[in-house]
Protein backbone atom coordinates (compact mmCIF):
# COMPACT_ATOMS: atom_id res chain seq x y z
CA UNK A 1 0.00 0.00 0.00
CA UNK A 2 1.17 3.73 -0.86
CA UNK A 3 2.02 5.66 2.04
CA UNK A 4 -0.64 8.56 2.04
CA UNK A 5 0.85 11.92 2.54
CA UNK A 6 -1.05 14.12 5.04
CA UNK A 7 -2.42 17.56 3.80
CA UNK A 8 -2.20 20.10 6.44
CA UNK A 9 -5.50 21.84 6.04
CA UNK A 10 -5.45 25.45 4.84
CA UNK A 11 -8.78 26.28 4.84
CA UNK A 12 -8.81 28.39 7.89
CA UNK A 13 -5.58 30.44 6.34
CA UNK A 14 -8.23 32.26 4.22
CA UNK A 15 -10.18 33.14 7.36
CA UNK A 16 -7.47 34.90 9.30
CA UNK A 17 -5.93 36.29 6.15
CA UNK A 18 -9.70 37.68 5.44
CA UNK A 19 -9.63 38.86 9.18
CA UNK A 20 -6.23 41.17 8.69
CA UNK A 21 -7.40 42.40 5.60
CA UNK A 22 -10.80 43.51 6.75
CA UNK A 23 -8.78 45.54 9.78
CA UNK A 24 -6.47 47.00 7.01
CA UNK A 25 -9.06 48.27 4.91
CA UNK A 26 -11.26 49.92 7.63
CA UNK A 27 -8.37 51.36 9.28
CA UNK A 28 -6.54 52.90 6.34
CA UNK A 29 -6.32 56.47 4.88
CA UNK A 30 -4.50 56.27 1.42
CA UNK A 31 -4.42 59.59 0.17
CA UNK A 32 -1.98 62.41 1.39
CA UNK A 33 -2.94 65.59 2.54
CA UNK A 34 -2.41 68.80 0.86
CA UNK A 35 -1.60 72.29 2.60
CA UNK A 36 -1.18 75.79 2.14
CA UNK A 37 2.05 76.48 3.91
CA UNK A 38 2.37 79.55 6.15
CA UNK A 39 4.64 80.72 8.19
CA UNK A 40 3.46 83.02 11.22
CA UNK A 41 5.71 85.84 12.94
CA UNK A 42 6.85 84.99 16.16
CA UNK A 43 4.90 86.32 19.46
CA UNK A 44 5.97 89.57 20.79
CA UNK A 45 3.85 90.92 23.93
CA UNK A 46 4.42 94.89 21.86
CA UNK A 47 1.52 96.04 19.77
CA UNK A 48 2.59 95.18 16.11
CA UNK A 49 3.40 98.58 14.40
CA UNK A 50 1.28 100.31 12.38
CA UNK A 51 1.18 99.85 8.55
CA UNK A 52 0.41 102.79 7.28
CA UNK A 53 -2.65 101.67 4.94
CA UNK A 54 -2.09 104.88 2.31
CA UNK A 55 1.65 104.03 1.57
CA UNK A 56 1.96 102.75 -2.00
CA UNK A 57 4.25 99.86 -1.42
CA UNK A 58 1.01 98.46 0.71
CA UNK A 59 -1.37 96.38 -0.83
CA UNK A 60 -4.21 96.89 1.70
CA UNK A 61 -6.64 93.47 1.30
CA UNK A 62 -9.67 93.55 3.09
CA UNK A 63 -12.35 90.76 4.22
CA UNK A 64 -15.27 92.29 5.89
CA UNK A 65 -17.70 89.83 8.12
CA UNK A 66 -19.99 89.69 5.20
CA UNK A 67 -17.43 87.96 3.00
CA UNK A 68 -16.91 91.01 0.96
CA UNK A 69 -13.94 91.34 -0.57
CA UNK A 70 -12.19 95.46 -0.12
CA UNK A 71 -8.92 96.00 -2.25
CA UNK A 72 -7.69 99.86 -1.59
CA UNK A 73 -10.66 100.46 -0.23
CA UNK A 74 -12.96 99.48 -3.41
CA UNK A 75 -15.01 96.60 -3.66
CA UNK A 76 -13.41 93.55 -6.00
CA UNK A 77 -14.38 90.40 -7.13
CA UNK A 78 -12.16 87.12 -5.99
CA UNK A 79 -11.50 86.47 -9.77
CA UNK A 80 -10.10 89.72 -10.02
CA UNK A 81 -7.64 89.68 -6.93
CA UNK A 82 -4.57 87.41 -8.58
CA UNK A 83 -4.40 89.78 -11.59
CA UNK A 84 -4.66 92.79 -9.89
CA UNK A 85 -2.01 91.89 -7.25
CA UNK A 86 0.46 90.43 -9.74
CA UNK A 87 -0.22 94.04 -11.63
CA UNK A 88 0.67 95.26 -8.00
CA UNK A 89 3.87 93.13 -7.43
CA UNK A 90 5.87 93.88 -10.78
CA UNK A 91 4.52 97.32 -11.11
CA UNK A 92 8.42 98.50 -10.37
CA UNK A 93 7.47 102.09 -9.90
CA UNK A 94 5.79 102.92 -13.56
CA UNK A 95 2.16 103.34 -11.81
CA UNK A 96 2.51 105.89 -8.63
CA UNK A 97 -0.39 104.27 -6.52
CA UNK A 98 1.66 100.97 -7.32
CA UNK A 99 5.01 99.10 -5.48
CA UNK A 100 8.27 100.61 -6.25
CA UNK A 101 9.50 97.26 -6.43
CA UNK A 102 8.52 93.58 -5.90
CA UNK A 103 11.37 93.45 -3.22
CA UNK A 104 9.31 96.49 -1.26
CA UNK A 105 5.53 95.32 -1.99
CA UNK A 106 3.74 94.16 0.88
CA UNK A 107 0.77 92.77 0.70
CA UNK A 108 -1.32 93.71 4.05
CA UNK A 109 -4.07 90.90 4.24
CA UNK A 110 -6.79 91.66 7.25
CA UNK A 111 -10.16 89.67 7.94
CA UNK A 112 -12.88 89.82 10.45
CA UNK A 113 -13.96 87.79 13.12
CA UNK A 114 -17.16 86.69 11.52
CA UNK A 115 -14.97 85.89 7.92
CA UNK A 116 -15.95 82.78 6.49
CA UNK A 117 -13.04 80.25 7.19
CA UNK A 118 -13.97 79.24 3.26
CA UNK A 119 -13.93 83.06 1.95
CA UNK A 120 -10.59 83.78 3.76
CA UNK A 121 -8.84 80.59 2.33
CA UNK A 122 -10.45 81.68 -1.19
CA UNK A 123 -8.82 84.92 -1.01
CA UNK A 124 -5.54 84.11 0.82
CA UNK A 125 -5.17 81.38 -2.06
CA UNK A 126 -5.20 83.90 -5.01
CA UNK A 127 -2.69 86.26 -3.37
CA UNK A 128 -0.27 83.20 -2.78
CA UNK A 129 -1.33 82.25 -6.31
CA UNK A 130 -0.32 85.67 -7.55
CA UNK A 131 3.39 85.15 -5.80
CA UNK A 132 3.64 81.94 -7.22
CA UNK A 133 2.92 82.57 -10.60
CA UNK A 134 5.19 84.92 -10.94
CA UNK A 135 8.26 83.07 -9.48
CA UNK A 136 7.30 80.43 -11.59
CA UNK A 137 7.46 83.20 -15.09
CA UNK A 138 11.09 83.61 -13.30
CA UNK A 139 11.88 80.61 -13.06
CA UNK A 140 10.88 79.90 -17.25
CA UNK A 141 12.52 83.02 -17.87
CA UNK A 142 15.93 82.29 -15.58
CA UNK A 143 16.01 78.15 -17.09
CA UNK A 144 15.16 79.30 -20.35
CA UNK A 145 12.26 76.94 -20.24
CA UNK A 146 13.71 74.33 -18.71
CA UNK A 147 12.08 74.21 -15.27
CA UNK A 148 8.46 74.97 -15.96
CA UNK A 149 7.65 75.74 -12.12
CA UNK A 150 9.34 77.11 -9.07
CA UNK A 151 8.58 74.24 -6.98
CA UNK A 152 10.64 72.27 -9.75
CA UNK A 153 13.97 73.53 -8.72
CA UNK A 154 15.68 71.03 -6.58
CA UNK A 155 17.01 72.84 -3.53
CA UNK A 156 19.44 69.77 -3.43
CA UNK A 157 20.42 70.29 -6.86
CA UNK A 158 22.96 73.18 -8.68
CA UNK A 159 18.87 74.76 -9.37
CA UNK A 160 19.62 75.96 -5.53
CA UNK A 161 21.45 79.28 -6.99
CA UNK A 162 18.95 80.10 -8.91
CA UNK A 163 16.18 79.37 -6.62
CA UNK A 164 17.90 81.59 -4.30
CA UNK A 165 18.04 84.47 -6.67
CA UNK A 166 14.28 84.10 -6.87
CA UNK A 167 13.80 84.25 -3.61
CA UNK A 168 15.96 87.46 -3.30
CA UNK A 169 13.78 89.46 -6.05
CA UNK A 170 10.69 87.86 -5.69
CA UNK A 171 10.02 87.62 -1.79
CA UNK A 172 6.78 86.82 -0.53
CA UNK A 173 5.88 89.44 1.72
CA UNK A 174 2.24 88.68 2.80
CA UNK A 175 1.51 89.86 5.87
CA UNK A 176 -1.69 89.49 8.23
CA UNK A 177 -3.17 91.60 10.35
CA UNK A 178 -5.39 90.69 13.73
CA UNK A 179 -8.68 90.19 12.07
CA UNK A 180 -11.39 92.77 13.60
CA UNK A 181 -13.63 92.28 15.89
CA UNK A 182 -16.72 95.19 16.01
CA UNK A 183 -18.35 92.90 18.14
CA UNK A 184 -16.14 93.25 21.48
CA UNK A 185 -16.51 97.48 21.06
CA UNK A 186 -20.24 97.51 21.52
CA UNK B 1 -15.06 -2.63 -1.34
CA UNK B 2 -17.01 -2.46 -4.09
CA UNK B 3 -19.95 -0.41 -2.93
CA UNK B 4 -17.37 2.14 -1.00
CA UNK B 5 -15.60 2.30 -4.73
CA UNK B 6 -18.99 3.63 -6.22
CA UNK B 7 -19.93 6.11 -3.70
CA UNK B 8 -16.37 8.01 -4.08
CA UNK B 9 -16.93 8.33 -7.54
CA UNK B 10 -20.26 10.22 -7.30
CA UNK B 11 -18.92 12.33 -4.91
CA UNK B 12 -18.28 16.13 -6.38
CA UNK B 13 -14.27 16.92 -6.63
CA UNK B 14 -13.82 19.34 -3.68
CA UNK B 15 -12.44 22.92 -5.05
CA UNK B 16 -9.02 23.52 -4.37
CA UNK B 17 -8.94 26.69 -2.38
CA UNK B 18 -5.39 26.23 -1.43
CA UNK B 19 -4.45 29.04 -3.16
CA UNK B 20 -7.48 31.46 -2.02
CA UNK B 21 -4.72 32.91 1.16
CA UNK B 22 -1.95 33.67 -1.89
CA UNK B 23 -4.47 36.11 -3.50
CA UNK B 24 -5.82 37.93 -0.01
CA UNK B 25 -1.66 38.00 1.12
CA UNK B 26 -1.33 39.96 -1.01
CA UNK B 27 -4.38 42.20 -0.84
CA UNK B 28 -3.32 42.35 2.78
CA UNK B 29 0.75 43.40 2.05
CA UNK B 30 -0.81 45.81 -0.47
CA UNK B 31 -3.40 47.62 2.11
CA UNK B 32 -0.64 47.24 4.72
CA UNK B 33 2.06 49.33 3.17
CA UNK B 34 -0.35 51.98 1.88
CA UNK B 35 -1.70 52.19 5.10
CA UNK B 36 -1.85 55.24 7.37
CA UNK B 37 -3.61 54.05 10.93
CA UNK B 38 -6.42 56.41 11.48
CA UNK B 39 -5.50 57.72 14.82
CA UNK B 40 -8.32 59.97 15.61
CA UNK B 41 -12.09 59.93 15.12
CA UNK B 42 -13.17 62.82 14.11
CA UNK B 43 -16.02 64.89 16.22
CA UNK B 44 -16.57 68.16 14.27
CA UNK B 45 -17.77 68.95 11.37
CA UNK B 46 -15.10 68.25 8.16
CA UNK B 47 -16.08 69.76 4.86
CA UNK B 48 -12.53 71.38 3.73
CA UNK B 49 -12.62 74.33 1.04
CA UNK B 50 -11.03 73.95 -2.23
CA UNK B 51 -7.98 75.86 -3.04
CA UNK B 52 -5.16 75.37 -6.15
CA UNK B 53 -1.71 76.34 -4.09
CA UNK B 54 -1.27 73.95 -1.60
CA UNK B 55 1.95 71.44 -1.65
CA UNK B 56 1.51 68.14 -0.80
CA UNK B 57 2.43 67.22 2.82
CA UNK B 58 4.97 64.65 2.47
CA UNK B 59 6.81 65.40 6.14
CA UNK B 60 4.46 63.16 7.81
CA UNK B 61 6.40 62.43 10.98
CA UNK B 62 6.33 66.77 11.96
CA UNK B 63 2.69 67.03 11.28
CA UNK B 64 0.38 67.72 14.30
CA UNK B 65 -3.54 67.90 13.67
CA UNK B 66 -5.74 70.57 14.72
CA UNK B 67 -9.25 70.11 13.88
CA UNK B 68 -11.76 72.91 13.98
CA UNK B 69 -15.62 73.06 12.86
CA UNK B 70 -19.16 72.56 14.44
CA UNK B 71 -19.57 69.57 16.75
CA UNK B 72 -21.00 66.51 14.91
CA UNK B 73 -24.83 66.32 15.21
CA UNK B 74 -24.45 63.49 17.77
CA UNK B 75 -21.71 65.79 20.32
CA UNK B 76 -24.05 68.83 19.83
CA UNK B 77 -26.03 67.95 22.68
CA UNK B 78 -22.62 67.68 24.62
CA UNK B 79 -20.74 70.90 22.98
CA UNK B 80 -23.09 72.87 20.85
CA UNK B 81 -23.46 74.24 17.23
CA UNK B 82 -20.80 76.76 17.47
CA UNK B 83 -17.32 75.86 15.86
CA UNK B 84 -15.31 74.37 18.12
CA UNK B 85 -11.51 72.49 17.73
CA UNK B 86 -10.72 69.73 18.38
CA UNK B 87 -7.23 68.44 19.89
CA UNK B 88 -6.29 64.51 19.79
CA UNK B 89 -9.82 63.11 20.25
CA UNK B 90 -11.50 65.50 22.32
CA UNK B 91 -13.19 68.90 21.80
CA UNK B 92 -11.37 71.57 23.66
CA UNK B 93 -10.58 75.48 24.75
CA UNK B 94 -8.92 77.25 23.20
CA UNK B 95 -6.38 77.83 26.45
CA UNK B 96 -5.12 74.28 25.58
CA UNK B 97 -3.70 74.41 22.07
CA UNK B 98 0.06 75.78 23.93
CA UNK B 99 -0.40 72.15 26.22
CA UNK B 100 -1.15 70.12 23.19
CA UNK B 101 1.46 71.94 21.18
CA UNK B 102 3.92 71.05 24.34
CA UNK B 103 2.87 67.21 24.21
CA UNK B 104 3.27 66.88 20.61
CA UNK B 105 6.79 68.51 20.62
CA UNK B 106 7.81 66.15 23.62
CA UNK B 107 6.51 63.01 21.52
CA UNK B 108 8.90 63.90 18.77
CA UNK B 109 12.47 63.19 18.79
CA UNK B 110 13.91 66.42 20.23
CA UNK B 111 15.86 67.73 16.48
CA UNK B 112 12.86 67.74 15.47
CA UNK B 113 10.62 69.36 17.72
CA UNK B 114 11.48 72.58 16.34
CA UNK B 115 10.23 71.67 12.90
CA UNK B 116 6.97 70.96 13.99
CA UNK B 117 4.41 72.04 11.40
CA UNK B 118 0.56 72.39 12.81
CA UNK B 119 -1.68 71.17 10.02
CA UNK B 120 -5.65 72.89 10.97
CA UNK B 121 -8.07 71.00 9.25
CA UNK B 122 -10.68 74.01 9.43
CA UNK B 123 -14.43 73.67 8.27
CA UNK B 124 -15.58 75.50 5.22
CA UNK B 125 -18.71 77.05 7.49
CA UNK B 126 -16.44 78.31 10.54
CA UNK B 127 -15.41 81.68 10.84
CA UNK B 128 -12.37 83.63 11.52
CA UNK B 129 -12.34 84.38 14.73
CA UNK B 130 -11.71 80.99 16.33
CA UNK B 131 -8.82 80.35 13.32
CA UNK B 132 -7.49 83.21 14.87
CA UNK B 133 -7.40 82.64 18.46
CA UNK B 134 -5.66 79.66 17.43
CA UNK B 135 -2.95 80.92 15.45
CA UNK B 136 -2.29 83.65 18.44
CA UNK B 137 -1.83 80.83 20.69
CA UNK B 138 0.43 78.85 18.29
CA UNK B 139 2.35 82.04 18.26
CA UNK B 140 3.08 82.15 21.71
CA UNK B 141 3.75 78.40 22.23
CA UNK B 142 6.46 79.27 19.07
CA UNK B 143 4.99 76.68 16.77
CA UNK B 144 5.16 78.75 13.66
CA UNK B 145 5.01 76.61 10.76
CA UNK B 146 1.22 75.83 9.99
CA UNK B 147 -0.43 74.65 6.76
CA UNK B 148 -4.63 74.96 5.93
CA UNK B 149 -5.62 71.63 4.39
CA UNK B 150 -6.89 72.47 1.40
CA UNK B 151 -8.91 69.96 -1.03
CA UNK B 152 -7.37 70.50 -4.72
CA UNK B 153 -9.61 72.10 -7.43
CA UNK B 154 -11.63 75.28 -8.22
CA UNK B 155 -14.39 76.80 -5.77
CA UNK B 156 -17.99 75.97 -7.33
Amino acid sequence: MAKKITEINASSMADIAFLLLVFFLVTTEIDIDEGINVVLPPWTDEPPPDVKQNNRNTLAVLVNSRNELLVEEERFEVEELRDYTKKFIMNNGRDPEMSDSPQKAIVSFKGDVGTNYDTYIQVYNELRGAYNELRDDLTRQKTNGRKKTYLALDPLSRDSIIRDEIKDILPIRLSEAEPTDFSANK
Amino acid sequence: MLGHFKRKKKELPAINTSSLPDIVFMLLFFFMVATRLRETEVKVKQSLPKATEQEKLEKKDLLSYIFIGSPASEFQDEFGSAPRLQLNDRIATVDEVQAFVASEKAKMPPELANKIIIAIKCDKDADLGILSDVKTELRKANALKITYITLRGLEN
